[in-house]
């Protein structure tokens, strides 16, 4: 069970937390204007990486916000946790 | 009570205190402080259970939590548990336990046939045999289940009740003997908060066992004083009996905590287990090493056992496991053993495969004793039936490892082996640990770490008890260095220990038969599972080199031991078999638990009433009075249908639907979702999470809206009310109030955050009643003055506020049963009297209090659809036919996904009504509706049936369903096969009822 340090509350235990999949995937403006493949690409295509990844975290049984952890899908190290809007933050795969 | 093999004195256990207890229905004495298997030694019973497949006599092989054999059925009646290892059973009076796999008795096992046969069932013999026919796997399970299987599960409740703890440290010590109470006293010193843990009642791990002295004193004294010591200590935990089960990521720790197992009468407000989730910041593994057996041919019969077993045995509980023993080994260690059953008063002699097994202190020792000691030989075989009585001994080749000179045969009632000793790395390989593999030594040590743990003393590899003390005094402080926590002052010293030197094993890992071939003799790697050396060659010559082959093809290590004394030897095998380097095999992953761990642990409090919340409405109290059947939605109880004196299910429903249409009905619709959502932006919310347009709706208006996903599927709907110009009320499905609720935050925290809108879930603030039905105006009329309730001033789709019966209300003039009907909400706490004041002033329309069920009828025969049950995932708004819902205009959540080729393409599922031919055949829901219905499946399928009732109304049963290319089916007759008879349908409009809305006005 995952320790993950909420922004707002501080670390608790994953059962606290839902899992919202890949961060830093925002919905196209004019979804109207994509061809099919570029609105399949933003629905259903994510990366999946062995490694680094961004993703969404909510504090479903806590303080119900959501936020982005940058964690290793391998040793599910959690190497940053940031709040919703910021930036990605700077950390190079495999870099630790 | 004196018992034929408990020694005049020495162990642990306590000699005044006899305890009677019952084994196969047998009374044996036992001591407090034995375990079940140590007092059965003591009473000379070795023989205690068959084995899983060929159903061999089997005896005691361990004394600790790796026993594979002596798995034993504890227990009576509901507190039964099966598989208990009776090495680990805690004797206590009145115990009673009895062995498994052997029917009708131990003794006379019908199964053993299979032992006869056994030539005739080798590794993957299931796979093998039971293939084919295909169909025919359902027949063979029954009678391969009847044969198998190892204990009885109770077939009652729980009698026990079970607790969780969670708990979080700076340092957990697992194992409590020299290396864990080392680290754990020295991690103390430093402040930090440590938990030590370990599997048996008392501390002290292996030196319970030994003979040995720390700081000049006898072992356990030193144990003693440590735990004292921690004990005083407020930042300690202490806990014993524990096992830890599983080490999971970020240093999470499952342990269970074996609370009253060992009480002959438990007191009642102590839980039965603890199950213990430990968060630590750093973890020290100490849980020893489990000694690894030798595999010679007939290795397993009841009088067999491990070398540290039987010192234990001695040492610890004063038994000795036999008058007259062999001891068969590869190393040192089992020396120590053989010195002290020898100082015991047993005949020893010693069977070394080591052609010169000097140097080492421990065989120094042994040869000072004048025990017998046979060098470059080797145990390569036994005889006996229920009990070993003789070792076949003979003289090894150095170099072939064949069998060199005449076989001797050596009476005797006990056979000890010992192949060396495996560090316990389970919880480190758990933790995602890589294993090492030390060539030297032959064992698997703890390697790069992955979380924050280090692993100390013999389950390092370090076996010896200066490396215990001393490494574990290090890690100790390393651990609570880590964690944060620094010792003031001096370094605290290990004490002192006399050194032992000791000279490597030498690895044999099949040791050489009489029949070359293995044919007659089987040499037992896995004794649980039953895997030979011979089925381990099999697997290799079939192809199946992969570690994880072998495992599943001969089930090696798959047992409830999982392998514990089994698994070194089989890699080994297997290396030598294809080969390879032991290394490259590799290990299989260790996964948890370690030992088994009971459901009644891991279900803890959460059983009964407290498995899933319930949730009641403020009238449930009356819907019970009133004899209500209740239905579960989510977690909400709702009355399902009001029988009355001797009705049935079909005829509450039908007089509950009538009396809606023809008079007057009362529903509880508390359990809707509600939501309140209010702020500036709230419109531009709704225009994202509604299909349909929400700008032009007014303040006291309602609107009907449908969900969907990104992908465009429909998942909930409802009406939502415009109170005010920044301030609405939604409504969702029962069911979906809290994932609705979940949707909308996740949209506006991460997409929209700067919508200014708050959400907030009333549900439970409100009390829902609905009246519907041609008298419901009336009856308003009679409890409300202050609304004015015609039809131009309180138009359909409309709010009001007011006071109905002198309560503060809102009321909806919504319908969800195609009546005249108003939603009223009141403050939860008012719920009951509102609804008491329409029962009283409803009694002369004959108010009818309904259920979901009459609800739902009477909203299939308006067509009205259910979200999850008329809706899948896999249906869009088109689908449905409620295009006129979806906005051309604007976007919304899921638009897009509409016009994507296939979810705009003709010929999807869509919903349509179903008539039979047979008015009263009211078709199962989900049966599968076909052009025309095939003898036997497979057949074309074009859609399945979501809704069925009855409809007393039209005398006829209805039924909604998803039919492929449906509306333009509508008026076709299909088929649905069904298991007894096909019924023909014809394709419906799906409103059956009032299809122009007349009633709706009252």
């Amino acid at each position: 069970m995952l320790l993950i340090e909420c922004p707002w509350c501080g670390p608790r235990d994953e059962q606290e937390f839902g899992y919202g999949g890949e961060a830093h995937i925002a919905r196209p403006a004019k979804s109207a204007a994509l061809d099919d493949a570029a609105w399949a690409d933003y629905l259903f295509h994510r990366t999946n990486p062995k490694g680094l990844h961004f993703e969404r975290w909510w504090h479903a049984r806590g303080c119900r916000r959501w936020f982005n952890v940058a964690r290793d899908t391998v040793s599910h190290e959690i190497l940053a946790v940031y709040r919703i809007g910021e930036a990605r933050p700077d950390i190079a795969d495999g870099d630790r | 009570m004196t018992t034929a093999f408990r020694t005049a004195k020495g162990g642990r256990i306590d000699r005044s205190q006899s305890i009677g207890f019952r084994f196969d229905g047998q009374n044996y004495w036992g001591n407090a402080g034995d375990t079940l298997a140590s007092a059965l030694l003591a009473n000379g019973v070795h023989f205690v259970g068959r084995s899983f497949k060929y159903h061999r006599p089997r005896g005691i092989m361990t004394a600790g939590s790796e026993e594979p054999n002596a798995l034993v059925q504890f227990g009576l009646g509901d507190r039964t548990e099966p598989n208990a290892r009776a090495t680990v059973v805690e004797l206590h009076e009145g115990l009673v336990a009895a062995s498994q796999n052997a029917w009708p008795t131990l003794g006379s096992d019908v199964g053993v046939v299979n032992s006869w046969a056994s030539r005739l069932i080798p590794a993957g013999f299931y796979y093998k045999t039971f293939m084919w026919p295909r169909f025919g796997w359902k027949f063979y399970e029954r009678a391969i289940r009847h044969a198998a299987g190892l204990g009885r599960a109770p077939e009652g409740k729980d009698p026990d009740h079970y607790d969780k703890m969670h708990a979080h440290c700076d340092v957990l010590v697992v194992g409590g003997g020299p290396a864990g109470l080392s680290a754990a006293r020295a991690a103390a010193m430093t402040g930090a908060r440590v938990i030590v843990m370990d599997e048996g009642p008392e501390f002290g791990g292996s030196l319970l066992s030994e003979t040995a002295e720390i700081a000049g004193r006898p072992a356990m004294d030193w144990v003693a004083g440590v735990v004292d010591e921690l004990a005083e200590r407020s930042n300690v935990r202490l806990l014993t009996r524990t096992s830890a089960v599983g080490y999971y990521d970020h240093n999470f720790l499952v342990a269970v905590e074996r609370v009253t197992d060992h009480l002959a009468a438990p007191p009642e407000h102590l839980p039965r287990q603890r199950l213990w989730k430990v968060r630590a910041k750093q973890v020290v593994l100490a849980q020893g090493a489990i000694e690894r057996p030798l595999v010679f041919a007939d290795n397993d019969r009841p009088g067999i056992m491990m070398a540290g077993a039987a010192r234990s045995y001695l040492n610890r509980y004063g038994v000795k496991v036999g008058n007259r023993v062999v001891v068969a080994t590869n190393n040192d260690s089992a020396y120590a053993a053989a010195a002290d059953l020898h100082d015991a008063g047993v005949a020893v002699t010693i069977v070394d495969i080591r052609d010169e097994p000097t140097g080492g202190d421990l065989p120094l020792a042994a040869f000072g004793k004048g025990i017998d000691v046979l060098s470059g030989h080797a145990v390569i075989g036994s005889d006996g039936g229920r009990r070993v009585e003789a070792a076949y001994v003979a003289q090894i080749s150095p170099s072939a490892k064949r069998i060199a000179g005449s076989i001797q045969r050596f009476e005797c009632d006990a056979i000890l082996m010992s192949g060396g000793w495996n560090p316990s790395v389970h919880l480190f390989s758990q933790s995602g640990g890589k294993l090492a593999y030390d060539r030297e030594r032959t064992i698997f040590i703890p390697g790069e770490t992955r979380q924050q743990a280090r692993s100390t003393g013999a389950a390092a590899g370090d076996f010896s008890l200066v490396d215990a003390l001393t490494d574990g005094l290090a890690a100790g402080l390393e651990a609570a260095a880590d964690a944060g926590h620094r010792k003031r002052g001096g370094r605290p010293q290990a004490p002192a220990v006399a050194p032992v030197i000791t000279v490597p094993l030498e690895p044999l890992w099949s040791v050489p038969g009489r029949d070359p071939r293995g044919r007659t003799n089987k040499h037992f790697v896995d004794f649980q599972n039953d895997v030979t050396a011979a089925d381990v060659a099999l697997a290799a010559r079939e192809g199946y080199l992969s570690v994880e082959h072998l495992k599943r093809y001969t089930t090696t290590g798959m047992g409830t031991d999982q392998g514990k004394s089994s698994n070194v030897n089989a890699l080994a095998l297997m290396a030598a078999a294809s080969g390879r380097d032991i290394p490259e095999v590799g290990t299989t992953t260790f996964r948890p638990p370690f030992v088994p761990v009971s459901f009644g642990a891991l279900a803890g409090r959460n059983v009964d009433h407290l498995a899933d919340p319930v949730r009641k409405t403020p009238m449930h109290r009356w819907h019970e009075t009133a004899g209500a059947v209740f239905e579960d939605v989510g977690q909400w109880k709702r009355p399902f249908y009001y029988p009355q004196r001797g009705e049935g299910k079909q005829a509450a429903v039908n007089r509950e639907v009538r009396a809606v249409r023809n008079s007057l009905g009362i529903l509880d619709a508390s359990t809707l979702g509600k939501i309140d959502i209010r702020g500036p932006d709230a419109r531009k919310l709704l225009n994202w999470v509604y299909t349909n347009a929400w700008n032009k709706l007014e303040a006291g208006r309602c609107r009907y809206g449908l969900m969907c996903h990104e992908d465009g599927m429909v998942f909930d709907d409802g009406v939502t009310a415009c109170l005010d110009e920044n301030h609405f009320l939604m409504h969702t499905t029962t069911g979906n109030a809290a994932s609705v609720l979940g949707w909308i935050e996740e949209w506006l925290q991460t997409e929209w955050p700067n919508l200014k809108v708050w959400c907030t879930s009333v549900t439970e603030q409100f009390a829902t009643v609905t009246i519907c039905g041609p008298n419901a105006r009336r009856l308003l009329g009679e409890l409300c003055g202050d609304i004015d309730l015609s039809s131009e001033a309180f138009p359909f789709m409309s709010v009001r506020e007011g006071h109905v019966a002198g309560l503060r209300a809102r009321v909806f003039r919504v319908s969800f049963t195609g009546e005249l009907s108003y939603e009223i909400n009141v403050s939860a706490d008012c719920g009951l009297a509102l609804w008491n004041a329409c029962m009283m002033a409803g009694e002369k329309f004959g108010i009818t209090p309904f259920g979901t069920e009459a609800m739902h009828v009477l909203r299939a025969e308006k067509g009205y659809i259910i979200v999850g049950q008329d809706t899948d995932g896999t249906v869009t708004p088109i689908d449905l036919g409620m295009g006129w819902a979806v906005s051309a205009t604007k976007d919304f959540l899921g638009k897009r996904s509409l016009a994507r080729a296939a979810t705009a393409a003709p010929g999807r599922k869509e919903l349509v009504g179903l008539m039979t031919e047979t008015p009263t055949d009211v078709l199962p829901e989900g049966a599968q509706i076909v052009e025309k219905a095939l003898e036997s499946a497979p057949m074309p399928m074009l859609g399945h049936v979501t809704s069925s009732y009855y409809s007393p109304n039209l005398g006829h049963s209805i039924a909604l369903a998803l039919v492929r290319d449906g509306r333009n089916r509508i008026g076709e007759t299909l088929e649905v096969p069904l298991p007894e008879r096909t019924c023909r349908v014809r394709l419906t409009d799906p409103v059956f009822f009032d299809k122009e809305g007349a009633r709706l006005d009252g």
